[in-house]
């Protein structure tokens, strides 16, 4: 721990040049320094190790171990369900998103609130519960059940009810990242494209979609995210028939359970692997985004100083 | 006024209000609204008494217990030590920073199951972690402890998410006021910083708990699940289900997603709260 505290005394030096970085700390060295240390403690108890954990436990007995659970056909066919789940879910929940935020972004109309809250709903309702809805439409003794066994069409234990509880799960994240967006680039841009006859379609692809780009990038690899590792609606509506309707997580559960540690690992590396992918997407168009306001915050300072 | 001109004006040039709210409502109804309401209409087939029987037995309580007692445990670590690493985050400069404020988001992005084997495996007994606290008497994977402990990781982020915009936009004016006028550190942070970010870490705790009363994924594997001592509500539904229990399980669905929607009006207001004060700050 010490060592963390030596190398934080350079920073401290250049944040001490800056008049104003200096005025941010009015409490004591000794606090600053135990603050650090306690966030940083407890950011490795809970995040650092367990991230290393898993590439641990998974290479614990060599490379060769490690490839041959990856490539177990059982294995195979669990990331290839999952691809197929996150391909169909993610493209259909930008669609939505990008509706909804051109909706409620651009135009005014009664209800908006109620209609956001209600696009937020599958955030509060538990995974299991949106599982459990499946069951009760599409299970035999659910609503479309029996018509659906008169016409053999299986949805549920089957890859459809799979891909429908991820749509379910990841329905929200495009709307959510670009409705705020949306809402505060206003509409002037489109407005002046429209006025100088450009159609409507072309204004959307010239002027809105290069405005959102990093916007819905941002959602897109949020709702992928979630798409590839949930587990919970998935595992309702799976039905745990090994190599054909398990997706990632869920052969990491039936790996687990059957004490085969070592593949278990190896499938949830590569799944946090995407966790570590997805936050360095993240935390890029973040920094890009805080760059672009930087750069129209300058121009604004410019445009104000000519005027 | 003349913005209220440009905006109904704009209405007027702006093209596909009507195919975009059209579609909008009706993917919303196709995915979530039809499918949420079978929960509702399927309670509608028991009648009270059984309705009640299933969400009050002996063993829901119980559950009920541990999932909404972890949370709000797990959601009050988060307050206290989210609220801590947002500071340190906004406040102070040390090396690796970058990295660390990258990594607050892990468990949004961790798949929930990968977190659960994760933390069963570092405390569990011959785990990294697990073998300190053995000796000292603490045991954690398959107890009640380790629900809160799965339940504070999956809850992590929110507090710290949602404070530390408030102190990015905190005036420092004030606090070097508070200062000058002979407030002591301790004095500053309660009277100045503390109300400013109030609202934010309390809107912070409601999402943590919101959260964790329905997680499942990263808890199941630690929480041994006996019946009664450590099995969550989430769970709970599953048993019935896998029992053809659909009524028993639906019905224990109705109690958890009414506390979910009683949580998001908390929110909704909570987060209200947060941008008035915001509001009233600028």
């Amino acid at each position: 721990m010490s060592a963390v505290l030596e190398n934080i005394k350079p920073a401290d030096a250049v944040a001490a040049q800056a008049p104003r970085k200096a005025t941010n700390t009015l409490e004591p060295g000794w606090v600053r320094y135990a603050l650090i240390a306690v966030a940083l403690l407890f950011l490795t108890l809970f995040l650092f190790v367990p991230l290393v954990a898993v590439f641990y436990e998974a290479l614990k007995h060599g490379w060769t171990t490690y490839k041959e659970a990856i490539v177990e056909p059982d294995a195979l066919s669990a990331i290839k369900l999952t691809l197929i789940a996150a391909g169909i879910s993610v493209p259909l929940n930008l669609v939505f998103g990008v509706a909804a935020a051109w909706a409620i972004a651009k135009f005014d109309f009664r209800g908006k609130s109620l209609l956001l809250t209600l696009i937020d709903l599958p955030f509060s309702v538990s995974p299991v519960i949106s599982g459990l809805i499946y069951v009760l439409l599409f299970g035999s003794q659910g609503w479309f059940g029996p018509w659906l066994m008169d016409h053999d069409i299986k949805i549920l234990f089957a890859v459809p009810g799979i891909v429908l509880a991820t749509v379910f799960i990841t329905f929200p994240f495009v709307a959510r990242e670009l409705i705020p967006l949306m809402q505060a680039q206003g509409s002037e841009e489109e407005e002046a494209a429209l006025v100088l006859g450009a159609s409507g379609w072309a204004t959307f692809r010239r002027v809105t979609l290069p405005n959102i780009k990093w916007g819905l990038l941002y959602g897109v690899i949020l709702c992928n995210a979630r798409a590839m590792g949930e587990f919970g609606a998935v595992s309702v509506v799976s039905g745990h028939i090994r190599g054909e309707t398990n997706t990632m997580p869920l052969q990491v559960e039936i790996l687990y359970n059957e004490y085969n540690f070592t593949a278990a690992f190896a499938i949830a590396s590569l799944l946090a692997l995407l966790a570590l992918v997805t936050l360095a997407v993240k935390s890029f168009i973040e920094w890009r985004l805080h760059q672009h306001r930087k750069v129209n915050l300058q121009m604004q300072v410019k445009n104000a100083t000519e005027h | 006024m003349s913005l209220a001109t440009s905006r109904s004006s704009a209405n007027r040039v702006i093209p596909g209000f009507g195919l975009s709210l059209g579609f909008t409502i009706f993917y919303l109804a196709l995915i979530v609204l039809i499918p949420l309401s079978a929960i509702f209409l399927k309670t509608f087939t028991m009648s009270w008494d059984a309705f009640w029987n299933a969400v009050t037995s002996e063993r829901v309580m119980a559950s009920y217990r541990l999932s909404f007692g972890a949370a709000l445990i797990g959601a009050a670590i988060n307050v206290v030590f989210g609220g801590i690493v947002a500071w340190v985050l906004v406040r102070y400069q040390f090396p690796g920073k970058r990295f660390v404020d990258a990594l607050v988001d892990l468990p949004f992005a961790l798949p929930t199951a990968v977190a659960g084997i994760t933390l069963t495996a570092l405390y569990s007994s011959n785990g990294w972690i697990g073998q300190y606290l053995e000796p000292l008497g603490i045991k954690v994977a398959f107890t009640p402890l380790g629900v809160v402990v799965a339940l504070t990781f999956i809850g992590l982020p929110f507090v710290v998410r949602t404070v530390q915009p408030v102190l990015e936009d905190a005036e420092r004016e004030l606090e070097e006021a508070a200062a000058s006028l002979g407030a002591s550190p301790w004095q500053t942070f309660t009277r100045v910083i503390l109300p400013g970010i109030v609202p934010a870490l309390l809107t912070g705790f409601a999402l943590a708990f919101a959260r964790a009363t329905g997680e499942y994924g990263s808890v199941v594997f630690i929480a041994g699940n006996m019946p009664m001592v450590s099995e969550i509500t989430p769970l709970f539904i599953i048993t019935k289900l896998e029992q053809y229990d659909y009524t028993g399980a639906t019905a224990i669905a109705v109690v958890m997603l009414i506390a979910s929607f009683i949580l998001l009006l908390a929110i909704n207001l909570l987060q209200a709260w947060t941008r008035k004060r915001a509001g009233k700050q600028a």
